[in-house]
């Protein structure tokens, strides 16, 4: 006799460790098995593109901050690239070395969160995310050198920087860049051929490349998938075009195959940084720019390849000293378009670490 | 190098397959009539010289007078990049067709832009809101929101 059985709703977040921040799953279950997801956010919007057109150009960093806030260097620079391109103003050599140098840190420190929190979610529990948040705070004391923050740091400004980098900087960075191979071989020796660890994620959440394209993923998600499509070699913008590095790409589309496209990415960051420190120019970080902008009436759309994917500014001018419409491209939206395909047929388990995999933050997600 | 192509150039090869679709066109951008963006955008996805596979991004802007939708369009295999418009006329009840079918990236962002802007879009699958809570009344970027 057959037993009867009925799919079972079960609430994951708003308010869950595993969620990465205040993320609703609605999941359906039979038993274990996930038979239908559907995701729930926005309970971290603060009209953040609103309170942009209220503000001047340069009264919209500090904001910008507070999208990836795990990521806030990187933002600042998405930004002020837009603003730049929309009003015409040059960025002094100096400046666009130091702005390379900050935004592959960030993407050093957003990674090792990322891969921390991912083998957290596959039961590692907080062994490797403490060593990882080790080198992070190494990468925080840098920051907090430059621009006195350790989260928010609000550094960049059109035209160049808020600051120049303290003298003890370059020595600190220079350690920083010996020691850090070593540190990500250690974690590939614990980790890369960790028996438990291929079990839990080779084949599990698969993104087909196809798919990857056609829901706009970006960053590691879409590469993973097997693109090799990165912001910094197809459009390259401030000075990329200068430094020699390689794009990592996975084959399978799978959570190893974005866990690996991210360590992989952090060596390349470390080789950028490298042939940056090499080749800083002296000078000003910051061109003549007027306290209030008024950029001509029009339109532009900024990119970077920020660590989580593509991060878009299109801001429209109407020659005020505010913007008349700021809007933000999200990286972590745009990639977890396809997580209900990705969780279906897969055990509750499993959802955790594929949605881990993604690398999401809410502040970016809701804005 | 992302090229970006000419709006004017892509918008006189779409004037011949579909006369009568083109609102205005110039260097960076191009506005087509809303009821003919479906062909126009299957067009741009589909054929082989411009291959639009990758929808970047999806905003409106609220001029007073009229909603503005603005689709930025990349071909991952050319590496070249379009921005496409259109615009809606009304403050009670806009209306654009949906995306969705052609490019799933824009599922999120449509129902973003129902939220926030009030613009509905046809033929999305689940035209709901997605940042706001429910019952929540007003469209917050909207110009007259205050």
């Amino acid at each position: 006799m057959a037993l009867k059985t009925e799919p079972f709703v079960l609430n994951i977040g708003p308010v869950h460790p595993s969620t990465h921040g205040v993320f609703r799953m609605r999941a359906i279950l039979d038993g274990e098995v996930i038979v239908d997801m559907e995701p729930i956010f926005g309970y971290l919007h603060r009209g953040i593109e609103k309170l942009a057109e209220e503000r001047t150009y340069t009264g919209v960093i500090p904001l910008t901050d507070r999208l990836d806030y795990l990521a806030a260097m990187s933002n600042n620079l998405a930004y002020v690239l837009a603003v730049e391109k929309l009003a015409g103003i040059p960025v002094p050599e100096r400046a666009e070395y130091l702005r390379v140098i900050m935004a592959e840190l960030q993407r050093i420190a957003s990674h090792l969160i990322a891969v921390g929190a991912f083998l957290n979610d596959c039961g590692a529990f907080f062994t490797p995310f403490l060593y990882m948040f080790r080198e992070r705070e190494k990468i925080v004391d840098l920051f907090e050198m430059v621009s006195g923050q350790r989260l928010l740091y609000n550094y960049m400004r059109v035209g160049g920087l808020s600051q120049d980098i303290p003298n003890e900087f370059l020595p600190a960075l220079d350690k920083f860049v010996r020691q850090m191979p070593g540190f990500i071989d250690e974690y590939d020796q614990l980790l890369a051929k960790n028996e438990i660890l291929l079990a839990r994620s080779k084949g599990v959440g698969i993104l087909p490349r196809e798919l990857a394209i056609n829901i706009s993923a970006s960053g590691p998600v879409l590469r993973a998938s097997g693109v090799k499509w990165d912001i910094r070699k197809v459009d390259p913008y401030s000075i990329y075009d200068r430094f020699e590095f390689d794009i990592p790409t996975g084959s399978a589309g799978d959570c190893y195959d974005r866990y690996r496209v991210r360590v992989e990415e952090m060596r390349q960051s470390l080789r950028i940084i490298k042939q940056a420190m090499g080749q800083l120019p002296p000078g000003e970080v910051k061109s003549q720019v007027p306290h209030l902008l008024h950029p001509p009436v029009g339109e532009a759309y900024g990119h970077i390849e920020a660590p989580k994917g593509e991060l878009g500014f299109y801001l429209v001018s109407d020659n005020s000293i505010a913007p008349y419409r700021c809007h933000i491209r999200a990286p972590s939206l745009m990639n977890l378009t396809a997580l209900r395909e990705m969780m279906i047929g897969w055990k509750i388990a499993d959802a955790i670490i594929i949605f881990g995999s993604i690398d999401i933050t809410m502040g970016e997600v809701d804005r | 190098m992302t090229v970006a192509l000419s709006g004017r150039e892509i918008a006189s090869k779409l004037e011949q397959q579909f006369p009568g679709s083109i609102v205005e066109s110039n260097e960076n951008s191009l506005v087509v009539k809303s009821e003919s963006l479906p062909e126009l955008a299957s067009l741009l996805k589909i054929a082989p010289d411009l291959d639009f596979d990758y929808l970047t991004a999806i905003t409106a802007v609220d001029y007073y007078d009229y909603f503005e939708a603005v689709y930025q369009l990349t071909s991952i295999k050319h590496n070249h990049s379009l921005v496409v418009k259109t615009r809606c006329y009304g403050r009670d009840n806009p209306t654009l067709p949906s995306v969705v079918s052609l490019w799933r990236g824009a599922d999120f962002q449509e129902r973003e832009i129902y939220d926030l802007m009030g613009i509905r879009f046809d033929g999305h699958p689940n035209m709901k809101p997605i940042i706001l809570w429910e019952g929540f009344q007003g469209h917050p970027l909207r110009k007259d929101y205050l």
